[in-house]
């Protein structure tokens, strides 16, 4: 059978949840999940990997109360988990500003944002909880930003009409991250959590249907080790790097997901990816990654492009009435404030028309000469100034004086792992949490709640649903000589031996940079029914010839980075396939996901509530085997379903 | 998560062992260092009253001998002869032991710290490390040197005990006398140069603000021990002092 | 652009490295360094041979992995993360050295990979705030003076990279110790912990095996995020007053 021959599965519901008024939800489970004894915690260990804003706080919260926690990375320290880049702030709704913000607020936001294709009941209890996080992170000296009379300063971030966001410079990820690096540390130290750092997890093994542990290699001596547990929790992170350049770190990738996803965790949405509006555009085909600029720019920057096509005078050159701010013209009301997705379409769409600047006509200036007029230099500086730096270090142009050039990049994904509510996936005992899994940002995510996700599930949501899997239990230990096991492993090294076997005549990174310009051009900013379908014609052929071609140089048992990265890219080589099927199969535009075929008649993003208001979760039948759609049907009892209007 | 169901137990920490002061400091890199810190400067405050005593020099032989008697007479009759000035060579000695053993033990550990070189060699030396490392070394050779030349006379050929200024002039008659002292003194010069200011920063005085501040301090003392020692030799070879 | 690069090249860390040399050819001015060295390795594959492993990730000059000493500088010419320098700091015809960080603290893994965990361990022994999650006041129930949070954050910036260490000629990690030491001690939440935080800290800093400060300076120099020299008297300052504090 063809992989376009999906089958559609059984419905797929969530039954963790509570019914109920949706603010006692959140309550009313944790009241009805089993507690483990305190006395019998630490007779369980929980695997954890990741040391991100989840991992790192689930990590540290889950030996604060008790547990043996195994926890991993891939790389050489915990601090240094992609987490740590992430630029603007963390949303909470503190009302800290008395400017009508709410829980409920924050809720309906989120929901909105995420063009309604996200679950009520989860999206509550993250505003719930994102008051919360603010405290915690305080209480650890996370040095947010400070008013003179010693309070905690926000600011407004990205399409929200309030000021909730929580920062600490540009460098909030920063800052939040080693918090919980911190607590983790003091974890280690205390040896309740023992650390394994520069491994990385190659598969998951699942024992008479729960996961029970994992295959990991460790990457300095290549040997391949199983580590048991009770419970297994993913917080590895986004796939962005499926399209080789995006904002996810070099060795950001999708294999411990994949992997999850092969042993029977359904994956959900793996279409709904996020574009990022304000990043440095590409300077040449040697470009390894992109970066980005805070969105926090688009406060005072305003965007624009020539209006004539082609045209290649400076950017200073240009009055300004022949300049077009498309965003401003636009959207009136929310002018250079518009959400991501929106803001990132309108910078292609002026591309495509030939009027984009800079090399290949791939950018759209971000122009801060009237801030300075407005505000002073010193003034912008303060605010921007490291942002400012980090451009003109890449770029060698000084912001002050010339528009930036800003161009989309992909940076998040909200799609991953299907998690019902108490973040668990369709495999017992495996969890996902943090952008690892699919759940609270819908079909697109708002500026500021990457970081409020990743620590609410890190530190409050799931050290309290992991309980009740735990109290309802047994388990006995696992040996090394089960068939499960041996299984896993065996795979495991199979593939390796067969990676370094091949002896081709392509490098990992070329197949990698291949898969990626497929996707960008096909299944990034605008997708389209036949450019799906030629990706997916395409992608099995390009898995054909990476197994036939690849040559990855020296051994297992070494380190080795080459044998690091052809490994993950055969898990992308999968993925991808997903990726777009499920966009194929998505005949509607939503959020991050935008089908050329669904518009209104202005050109917007259509959405088709009545057909699609479900998530799509996939289950894995085989590498290039039709996968089965379970969908699981959305209800807005609360906040109801409106066509997003910005203008 | 209430706190009564907290299972975590307290680590013990590393100073709950509650060890000495002095094992405490000793053990400590940043304790040594502020060994190294007081030690000198207890040092380079005798070196001030040292070079205000070379200055009686140049006025006459009398006033230069009575200043070498006063100073076995000072704290009488509380204190018996020559005890206060005992007194003071035993804080010096203390001083000096405690720098030197501090500083070879720190350095030793230093050059373990960072076994390999760069293969490429930054022109930029590290200026302060290696002058106060070789400026300690020379600087401990001429105590000794010192000592026997003026305070024991042992290598003073034309010495006469009771009779510091002759022995002085003695000294820096003969050309490897002025060799000896001069570069010691610019060695002095040098690592007051770096220690003052060094001491400061270990003791925890240093900040943004107060840098400039200690730095240019750091340079005057310097300045000024070192032209006030170099003044005696210069003289007496310029015939000045006789 | 074509240039010459001469890399410390180590198969183990049981095995001796040495030095060798490489031509590269068409690198662009735009580059960062590591893509550049992507393009040396991308040859490197090609023709059979291992390419250089070097450590990297986020490549925006935050996540603190990357770590070269390049013409005998930490991080090379530029004040910022080897990721964040590029090749129109050099010029067409250049010979280039490249070395992994140098301190016995910091054994060599393979090539230009070092091992940075006694970091790691410096921070376990002390470097955080006990806050249990949900054991936390309200955020604003104590107000931090603007200054002291300015303070927290110029100190918290560090990322861990250890250029301190690799340009200091005593492999002294007093830099990174006191950064952390300073971040905590400075805000009222860290102020509990303040006398063990600083004496556990240098304990185990010293434990690792990194030489001592003689205040050369060449770490702040290095310093990618500009972690100034006094930080080092300031937690000198807080050392001094723990021993007076814990002894009573």
């Amino acid at each position: 059978m063809d992989y376009l021959d999906h089958t559609t599965g059984a419905p797929l519901a969530d039954t963790k949840a509570p019914a109920g008024p949706v603010e006692q939800r959140w309550d009313r489970r944790r009241f009805e999940a089993k507690l483990v004894n305190p006395a019998n915690r630490r007779k369980h260990t929980v695997i954890v990997v990741g040391t991100g804003l989840a991992g790192g706080a689930a990590g540290a919260t889950l030996a604060e109360q008790g547990y043996h926690v195994e926890q991993f990375c891939y790389q050489d320290s915990p601090r240094r988990a992609h987490s740590i880049a992430a630029q603007g702030g963390i949303n909470a709704a503190k009302n800290y500003r008395n400017d009508g913000d709410s829980v409920h607020r924050l809720f309906y936001d989120t929901v909105k944002g995420g063009d309604f294709r996200a679950r009520e009941s989860n999206v509550h209890r993250l505003a719930e909880i994102s008051v919360e996080i603010i405290d915690q992170c305080v209480a650890q000296g996370v040095p947010f930003a400070r008013e003179y009379g010693g309070l905690l300063d926000t600011r407004s971030f990205g399409g929200v009409q309030v000021s909730r966001t929580f920062y600490a410079r540009g460098q909030t990820g920063q800052q939040l991250l080693l918090g919980a690096y911190q607590a983790l540390s003091r974890q280690i130290a205390a040896g309740t959590v023992t650390m394994h750092p520069r491994t990385e997890m190659l598969d998951l093994i699942v024992v008479d249907g729960r996961a029970r542990g994992i295959v990991a290699r460790d990457l300095i001596t290549g040997g391949i080790s199983t580590y048991f547990a009770d419970a297994v929790v993913l917080a590895t992170g986004g796939y962005g790097n499926v399209f080789y350049l995006s904002t996810n770190a070099m060795n950001s990738n999708a294999t411990a997901v994949w992997r999850a996803h092969r042993r029977g965790a359904w994956f959900a949405n793996p279409c709904f990816t996020q574009i990022h509006p304000t990043c440095i555009p590409r300077t040449g085909d040697h470009q390894s990654k992109l970066t980005l600029m805070s969105e926090s720019l688009r406060n005072d920057g305003r965007i624009w492009v020539p209006k004539a096509r082609g045209d290649a005078r400076p950017p200073n050159e240009i009055p300004d009435d022949e300049r077009d701010y498309y965003l401003e013209r636009i959207y009136p009301s929310f002018g250079n404030l518009v959400p991501r997705d929106i803001a990132s379409r309108a910078a292609k769409n002026v591309c495509d028309e030939g009027r984009g600047v800079g090399p290949g006509g791939q950018g759209v200036y971000l122009d801060f000469a009237d801030a300075i007029r407005r505000m002073g230099r010193e003034k912008v500086e303060e605010k921007y100034g490291n942002l400012f730096e980090m451009y003109e270090r890449i770029t060698a142009e000084n912001p002050y004086e010339i528009p930036m050039r800003i161009y989309p990049a992909v940076h998040y994904t909200m799609g991953g792992l299907w998690v019902d509510y108490d973040l668990q996936t369709t495999i017992p005992g495996l969890f996902a949490i943090g952008e690892a899994n699919f759940s609270d940002h819908g079909a697109n995510r708002l500026g500021a709640s990457a970081l409020m996700q990743g620590l609410a599930d890190g530190y409050f949501v799931l050290p309290s649903t992991i309980n009740d899997y735990l109290a309802r239990g047994t388990f006995d230990a696992v040996g090394a000589g089960h068939p499960a096991v041996a299984e896993a492993v065996a795979e495991v090294e199979d593939r390796l031996n067969l990676l370094l076997a091949v002896g081709g005549d392509r490098t990992p990174d070329s197949f990698h940079r291949e898969i990626g310009e497929l996707m960008w051009e096909f299944g990034g900013m605008a997708r389209t029914d036949e450019g799906l379908r030629k990706a997916l014609d395409r992608i099995p052929q390009i898995r054909e010839e990476f197994w036939r071609r690849i040559k990855v140089p020296g051994t297992g048992e070494e380190f080795n980075q080459s044998l690091e990265k052809a490994n993950r890219v055969v898990d992308y080589l999968e993925l991808a396939e997903l990726m777009c099927l499920d966009a194929l199969h998505r005949t509607e535009s939503c959020g991050g996901h935008f089908r050329e075929e669904s518009r209104t008649p202005d050109g917007e993003a259509a959405r088709k509530d009545d057909e699609f208001a479900y998530a799509a979760a996939w289950e894995f039948t085989g590498t290039g085997a039709p996968p089965v759609l379970h969908k699981e049907d959305l209800v807005f009892e609360y906040v109801h379903p409106t066509q997003r209007s910005y203008a | 998560m209430a706190l009564g169901t907290r299972t975590e137990e307290k680590k013990p920490s590393r100073t709950d062992r509650q060890p000495s002061v002095i094992r405490l400091f000793w053990r400590s890199t940043v304790g040594k260092k502020a060994v190294m810190a007081v030690s000198g400067l207890i040092m380079l405050g005798y070196l001030v009253a040292h070079m205000m005593g070379n200055l009686k020099i140049f006025f006459g032989a009398d006033e230069f001998n009575a200043y070498g008697h006063w100073l076995r007479t000072m704290g009488e009759p509380v204190l018996h002869y020559s005890w206060a000035l005992w007194l003071v060579r035993v804080v010096l000695l203390l001083a000096v032991v405690g720098h030197g053993v501090a500083a070879y033990q720190l350095s030793r550990r230093d050059i373990a710290a960072r076994p390999d070189k760069y293969v490429h060699r930054k022109r930029r030396p590290s200026y302060a490390t290696r002058t106060m490392r070789w400026g300690g070394i020379i600087l401990a050779l001429f105590i000794v040197w010192h000592l026997l030349d003026l305070t024991t006379l042992t290598v003073n050929e034309n010495a006469r005990p009771g009779h510091p200024y002759e022995n002085v002039v003695a000294t820096f008659s003969t050309w490897y006398g002025n060799v000896v002292y001069i570069v010691a003194m610019l060695a002095v010069g040098l690592h007051i140069r770096h220690g003052f200011w060094s001491a400061a920063q270990t003791l925890g005085m240093g900040n943004a603000t107060r840098d400039r501040v200690l730095k240019t301090a750091a340079d005057g003392l310097a300045l000024l021990l070192t032209a006030g020692f170099l003044s005696v030799p210069v003289a007496v070879m310029t015939g000045v002092v006789s | 652009m074509k240039l010459n690069l001469r890399i410390w090249r180590q198969k183990n860390a049981d095995t001796p490295g040495a030095m060798a040399t490489y031509e590269v050819d068409g690198i662009s001015s735009d580059m960062s360094f590591l893509e550049m060295l992507d393009t040396l390795n991308e040859d490197l594959i090609l023709r059979g041979e291992e390419p250089v492993a070097f450590d990297h990730d986020c490549r925006e000059g935050i996540c603190g992995a990357c770590s070269l000493v390049i013409n005998g500088d930490a991080h090379g010419p530029e004040r910022t993360t080897t990721c964040q320098l590029h090749m129109r700091s050099f010029r067409d015809g250049d010979t280039i050295d490249v070395e992994p960080w140098r301190a016995s603290a910091f054994p060599v893994v393979k090539d230009l990979v070092v091992d940075r965990s006694a970091f790691d361990r410096i921070i376990q022994a002390g470097g955080y705030i006990s806050a249990p999650t949900g054991s936390a006041p309200d955020a604003h129930a104590t107000p931090v003076p603007k200054p002291d949070a300015d303070s927290a954050f110029e100190h918290a910036e560090c990322i861990g990279c250890g250029a301190c260490v690799a340009a200091c000629p005593n492999g002294s990690a007093m830099l990174f110790t006191s950064a952390k030491v300073n971040h905590l001690n400075v805000l009222p939440q860290g102020a509990p912990e303040r006398e063990t935080r600083v004496l556990d800290m240098v304990a185990a800093m010293d434990d690792e095996g990194f030489g001592g400060c003689t205040l050369t300076g060449e770490c702040a120099t290095a310093c990618p995020k500009g972690i100034p020299l006094p930080s080092i008297a300031a937690m000198n300052k807080e050392w001094l007053r723990a021993t007076r504090k814990v002894r009573r």
